[in-house]
């Protein structure tokens, strides 16, 4: 009853970003943010489920057992038709299993993203970085950042942990990253996504006959214990490889975009070598671009009664990243990039709550590393074009840039 | 101030380990947490603070 009331007023989701601030979230988010932390919104199948732009809000939905993210569900909030139209034929995954189940898949593949086994990997990181940054000083000006560094770094770092073998790693690259062409079409990304799942699928029964010390060999191990199937730890490697360096690669393209337009923060971690400082830098950058947009999915299992509404069970939910980073009740001057920022460890650009970003330490130490030694390395980076013509990508799951041109 | 966690909840984010290396560790194969130091001394307090409030599955429990 109260449904027909507010249909005229309640607002289509997704919100666009405004193209005079595109660090921004999208304005009409934000202002939904200063009357309440969570409304309704419309969708494209014309279901009105909650949107969550208010920080408090957004962490104690996403900690909630009574929040799912079982997509099989009536009225969960699907991204689209078509993962709608698939939603049986996907093999249940970590991304859409809840409790034990869900928890039996994140160890799986947990080993290779722990805190030591990612503090390990650095001094490998360290060495693709200076060998993309060595590339990019010996090459011609002006040169696409994007390709020459944003993507290639968390590429080769999980082609590596995957165990991708070395003579297989530009067949890799180029299908992986194939999807992210700015002009890819349905098809191509399709063909794409099937044969790098083809692919994996290959190399899982390869690492069964000759296990390494890689996360596709921890797969492999399991399909041959019984525990899972050849397909599901095909699926659980491709989820790896996409969530692992396509986030990454927008979050740097875009984190040096940012850096280069405030230039006595890019200065402060310039300056700095302490770990602590650039670890915080990192937090407050994930913070200030949020680059996940589109909200994460749940649907409420039972009735939650949360700051004055009750979320009915069966509803679906709607945490946005963006505007949730960017509530003032949490951190004041949302708008301001400050390096310094107190509290911007507190951050949910890798999400909260049991399906927090798996990779989220390796991502870390990625972005400490590139972006530390580039502003080291050339500190006279500088875009070579117009601001207002940068292409950035308003159109994908992952906001970030399709190039990022610069001079030194 | 006693430390406790709950493993059955932990989803091996590694942030306990981030935050408190000397208090928390992760299991090898699973990533899960390993409670190393359950009454850690006074100057530890603030870091074990920082991994209880950054721990994504609230599986860290901290009395004073």
């Amino acid at each position: 009853m109260t449904e027909t009331l507010t249909d005229t007023v309640v607002p289509e989701y997704p919100m666009e970003r405004s193209a005079a601030c595109p660090f921004s979230p999208p304005p009409a988010e934000l202002e939904l943010t200063e009357v309440k932390p969570l409304s309704r919104v419309r969708i494209w199948d014309g279901s009105t489920p909650w949107l969550i732009t208010g920080y408090e809000t957004g962490r104690e939905l996403f900690a909630d057992s009574r929040v799912s993210v079982d997509d099989r569900k009536t009225g969960f909030p699907h991204w689209n038709e078509h993962m709608l139209s698939t939603v049986d034929k996907r093999p249940r995954s970590v991304f859409t299993s809840d409790a034990e189940e869900h928890t039996r898949f994140r160890r799986m593949l947990s080993k290779p993203f722990t805190f030591k086994r990612v503090e390990g990997l650095r001094s490998a990181i360290q060495k693709v970085t200076d060998e993309c940054i060595d590339a990019v000083l010996a090459g011609p000006q002006p040169a696409d950042l994007v390709t020459a560094l944003a993507l290639p770094v968390p590429t080769v770092v999980i082609s590596e942990m995957l165990g991708v073998p070395y003579e297989d790693h530009e067949f890799f690259q180029e299908t992986a990253n194939a999807g992210l062409a700015r002009y890819a079409a349905a098809d191509a990304m399709q063909k794409g996504a099937m044969s790098l799942h083809q692919y994996l699928i290959d190399l899982v029964k390869q690492k069964q006959a000759n296990p390494a010390e890689d996360a596709v060999s921890d797969l492999a191990e399991r399909v041959t214990a019984g525990e899972i199937s050849v397909k599901e730890a095909a699926q659980l490697g491709t989820g790896l490889l996409i969530a692992g360096h396509e986030t990454t690669a927008n979050m740097i393209g875009i984190g040096i975009l940012a850096l280069l337009e405030n230039p006595e923060q890019a200065d402060l971690l310039r300056n700095t070598d302490d770990p602590k400082v650039i670890a915080n830098a990192v937090e407050e950058l994930m913070r200030y671009l949020s680059i996940i947009q589109n909200g994460q999915r749940r649907i409420a299992l039972d009735d939650i009664e949360i700051a004055g509404e009750t979320i009915k069970a069966g509803e679906g939910i709607i945490l946005d990243l963006a505007p949730e980073n960017w509530d003032p009740a949490m951190f004041p001057q949302p708008d301001k990039l400050d390096l310094a920022r107190e509290n911007a460890g507190q951050q949910l650009g890798f999400g909260y709550g049991r399906h927090q970003c798996v990779g989220q330490q390796l991502a870390r130490a990625e972005m400490q590393i590139v972006f530390h030694t580039l502003l080291r390395r050339i500190p006279t980076l500088k875009l070579a074009i117009p601001f207002d013509e940068v292409p950035f990508k308003h159109d994908r799951l992952a906001y970030g840039v399709y190039s990022l041109p610069c001079t030194w | 101030m006693k430390v406790t966690v709950d493993q059955g909840k932990c989803v091996s984010a590694g942030n306990c380990v981030a935050n408190a290396p000397d208090v928390f560790d992760q299991d090898e194969d699973d990533g899960s947490v390993i409670l190393l130091d359950p009454n850690p001394s006074p100057d530890r307090a603030d870091n074990v603070r920082q991994a209880e409030a950054a721990c994504p599955a609230h599986a860290i429990f901290v009395q004073d």
